[in-house]
């Protein structure tokens, strides 16, 4: 009746999982008691859980990517502890079968449910402002693929209760993830909880690519578009590219595991280093897809606070679509101790190298817009300079393990740990933080407060050093990844000091939401009336912040790159004249996202635990939700144009725009 | 959303990518050829693998040995033939002539019922001499391409009657013939990869 599912399931005998659990079901009943008392149900389900608004979807991957990253970061310090007293004749605290489901957790969670929602995140919100569109090319589409993503969150997150996680490593190589070898439900959690976030992504690709080369501004040509969009399109292009690869490996190891394939196994002509060169493949352009919007993050920011446009705007481009290209010429690279031959490895090798030329492209450019301007040292710009010092530290480690003799040494060392970290936490994170603080003003229309804003960075940069700088020296003394235990207690200073880094970033991570309540408390104070708090260039800047559901009344009609920038200049405005607005048509909100999530998620349960009947009901469930939306016809709602008027008139559309006193006209798009 | 209804016309002498927002018709198609395109890269990955492991026949069957070429060209011919009938029925759609769809969608749907039923008696002949998937790599590899592209043709089979069902119901309004351009789309892209089939896995046979 119930699979492989039973009580023992449960790992009452284990004090860290119960305490954890007991922890996470008291914050999640007060914040469900919160919730009801206060009423807030209808609100909550009307304006965000069904909404298919770009921005609210946007500004919920981020709040999923913060409490993913509290998640993700618990296992870090678990790991940062145990091994800083596991030296010698010590044990640490960690029992073996645990730590390993730890760092196996960890880097999952990290790259998939934290780094992958923040980016996306990041993408959904700013896009379509940026190209001055009301949404993304599929409203609803966006909503299932948020809730999707979701759905692997919470599967992740119930194997913490039940049953138990992978302990495999984040990419689960086999043969160890072969059933003969994993016979658990560790690693189905960790298959099914990816596959179902995986499809969403892919979706999400899908959405953005089209939204960026078919739905943009009149008149905003390739050329005249902001380089974010740009990085975006790259992104996207790789995960509608790579995602697909991700796909079809983990169905290949399911079969393995639940049909008696032979892909992988280390019988019957299966082929483990298959898996791996597959999942590379996906594995490499995720790096991407990852720190290319971050670049993009960092272009507008360094663009806006220095003043000036872009340095190298054409160079940036090529840069990013160079990376984009390249990136699926180089996945060997994580594994030429694989034995594949000089020449292969050669070429692997090369490429690796010729990648980090245009990275190089893009690094100087940021320098020369910095250099000769008015740079403005807010919170977004301390992050672009951290992220600058610290990537071009993280790449050239990476261009020293580009050289295979070299990588046969550092292979799987912490030299490895250390190096990946540097440019994930000093480009993506640091990307994404910049993203946060710079679009925050936007999306909420009060800014963060800036002198915590500051402190959390302080943390943050402090704290990657500390932690990360003595992995590097740990590994070319011989320490490798996934350590439970070491025998050399000369490794031990080092890894305190590690751990002393964990702790500061842990501060960093604490202050980011003392900063949140904090802004919170002081929003009128720091309130953006103006919809421009930072002087900035582009688009999104031109409309009140928070933007109406619709973005912008009229399209702005886009003549050059930096196109709010010019209009500011010659003092014309955007926005359209209350007098002659029309009925504005919306998508409606619909909750077929979060139903589709809810029996994926059943489904997904159940094939874990091997429930064969309530798979079905999650499957069809799931056919039934999408059945129902096939047969609606109204999908819009109207906005009529008393409300635009309204709207327009409360956020002062026309006298208060243009920053001088120059007569003030109105360009609009194209009326119908 | 409402897309395009502030495109700019189609002035002649604008270039395409300044023109704003593309209509609802050519946004759906575009992002429905990107499916496509992500769709057949994990086709590309399942011919990879199997390329990869057609020689792993582990001391059972091999690929010569199994495949009875006629057999399986009698299925392509179906599945080539159904491309053609779901041409003609596109047509009909775009003429808005309900019979005429009708008509040639059911022969498309009969065609694919025929290239399915084959599909699944090569499967059960092969599972009943002993070559599963689980006896080879190999067979593993060929089970999951064959079947997979096997998968989608039944999910467009199933997509097809629903199709069918929203023209009887909702009648041919805009929405409704998008989605069975989408599926027009759909359909022939599962042949393309068929072809691929056909020639590496079963022409390609040692």
């Amino acid at each position: 009746m119930f699979g492989r599912l039973s009580w023992s399931a449960i790992p009452f005998d284990q004090p860290i999982v119960m305490g954890t659990c007991a922890t996470v079901g008291v914050v999640l009943l007060v914040i469900f008691a919160l919730v009801t008392i206060k009423g807030w149900w209808p609100y909550l389900w009307r304006e965000w859980i069904t909404s298919v608004d770009h921005k609210r979807i946007g500004a919920m991957y981020m709040i999923l990517g913060l409490v993913m990253l509290v998640r993700g970061f618990s296992d870090a310090l678990m790991m940062r502890s145990q091994q800083a007293l596991a030296a010698g004749h010590a044990a640490g605290y960690l029992p073996p079968e645990h730590y390993d489901q730890v760092f196996s957790a960890h880097g999952t969670i990290m790259i998939f449910f934290v780094a992958m929602p923040f980016v996306i995140g990041l993408m959904n919100f700013a896009l379509p402002l940026q190209l001055g569109v009301r949404d993304v090319a599929f409203p609803v589409l966006n909503s299932v693929s948020f809730w999707l993503t979701a759905a692997g969150v919470l599967l992740v997150n119930l194997s913490l209760f039940v049953g138990e996680f992978a302990r495999t490593g984040w990419l689960a190589y086999p043969p160890l993830s072969e059933l003969a070898y994993s016979p658990g439900v560790g690693v189905d959690y960790y298959l099914w909880s990816l596959q179902l976030s995986g499809l969403g992504t892919l979706l999400s690709g899908i959405n953005l690519t089209t939204t960026i080369l078919k739905l943009r501004a009149p008149g905003m040509g390739y050329k005249r578009m902001p380089v974010f969009c740009w990085t975006a399109l790259a992104s996207n292009l790789l995960i509608v590219a790579a995602f697909p690869v991700l796909t079809a490996t983990f169905a290949m190891l399911l079969l393995d595991r639940y049909c008696g394939f032979h892909f992988f196994t280390n019988d019957l002509g299966g082929n483990p280093m298959m898996y791996v060169n597959l999942i590379w493949i996906w594995g490499h352009p995720e790096v991407y897809i990852l720190i290319l919007p971050a670049f993009g993050v960092f272009s507008e920011v360094v663009a806006t606070f220095s003043g000036k446009p872009l340095f190298g705007y054409r160079s940036m481009v090529l840069a990013t679509m160079a990376i984009c290209v390249l990136s699926f010429m180089v996945w060997l690279h994580h594994f030429f101790t694989m034995g594949a031959g000089a020449d292969v490895n050669a070429f692997f090798g090369i490429m690796t190298m010729i990648i980090a030329v245009p990275t190089g492209v893009k690094v100087f450019n940021w320098l020369f817009t910095l250099y000769g301007g008015r740079v403005r040292f807010t919170v977004p710009i301390y992050w672009t300079l951290g992220f600058i010092v610290t990537f071009v530290i993280g790449g050239m480690t990476g261009v020293l393990m580009a050289i295979p003799p070299a990588d046969f040494v550092l292979h799987n060392s912490l030299f490895l740990i250390a190096h990946f970290h540097n440019v994930a936490i000093g480009g993506v994170v640091f990307g994404v933080m910049a993203g946060m603080t710079y679009w925050f003003p936007k999306a909420f229309g009060f800014k963060l407060n800036e002198r915590l804003g500051k402190a959390v960075f302080w943390c943050w940069f402090i704290g990657f050093y500390l932690a990360f700088m003595p992995l590097y020296a740990l590994g070319l003394m011989g320490a490798t990844r996934r350590m439970q235990h070491y025998p050399n207690t000369h490794w031990q200073p080092l890894m305190l000091v590690a751990l002393a880094g964990a702790v500061v970033i842990l501060l960093g991570i604490a202050l980011t939401v003392v900063q949140i309540v904090v802004s919170i408390r002081q929003r009128h104070a720091n309130r953006d009336r103006t919809g421009d708090p930072w002087n900035a260039r582009t688009l999104e800047w031109s409309i009140p912040s928070p933007p109406p559901a619709w973005n912008f009344t009229r399209l702005p009609y886009v003549e050059r790159a930096d196109a709010y920038w010019h209009m500011k200049e010659e003092g014309v405005s955007g926005r359209a004249a209350p007098a002659s607005l029309v009925d504005l048509h919306i998508p409606r909100n619909t909750p077929v996202g979060v139903f589709l999530a809810f029996f994926a998620v059943i489904a997904g349960f159940a094939l874990i635990w091997r429930i064969d009947w309530l798979a079905v009901v999650g499957l069809v469930g799931a056919v039934v939700v999408v059945l129902r939306e096939y047969w609606k016809t109204e999908r819009e709602r109207t906005v009529p144009a008393e409300e635009v008027a309204a709207f327009e008139r409360a956020h002062g559309a026309l006298p208060e725009v243009g920053h001088d006193d120059r007569e003030v006209r109105v360009t609009s798009g194209v009326q119908s | 959303m409402s897309a395009g209804e502030q495109a700019l016309p189609l002035v002649p002498g604008v270039p395409l990518a300044l023109r704003g927002p593309a209509p609802v018709r050519v946004v759906a198609g575009f992002g429905f050829w990107l499916f496509l395109l992500s769709d057949i890269i994990i086709f590309a990955a399942l011919f990879a693998t199997y390329s990869v492991l057609s020689g792993s026949t582990a001391g059972g069957p091999s690929a010569a040995e199994l495949f009875d070429k006629r057999h399986v060209f009698m299925e392509t011919l179906c599945l080539l033939a159904s491309s053609v009938t779901c041409g003609f029925g596109l047509l009909a759609l775009n003429r808005t002539d309900a019979r005429a769809l009708y008509f040639w969608m059911a022969i498309t749907f009969v065609l694919g019922v025929c290239f399915l039923t084959m599909e699944g008696r090569e499967f059960a002949s092969m599972v009943a001499a002993g070559a599963g998937p689980s006896r080879s790599a190999f067979l593993s590899g060929f089970f999951a391409l064959v079947g997979t592209h096997g998968l989608h043709v039944s999910l467009g089979l199933v997509w097809l009657a629903v199709m069918l069902l929203q023209v009887v119901t909702l009648g041919f309004r805009p929405m409704v013939s998008r989605r069975f351009f989408c599926f027009a789309l759909f359909w022939h892209a599962l042949d393309i990869v068929w072809v691929g089939v056909f020639t590496i896995v079963y022409l390609g046979a040692k």
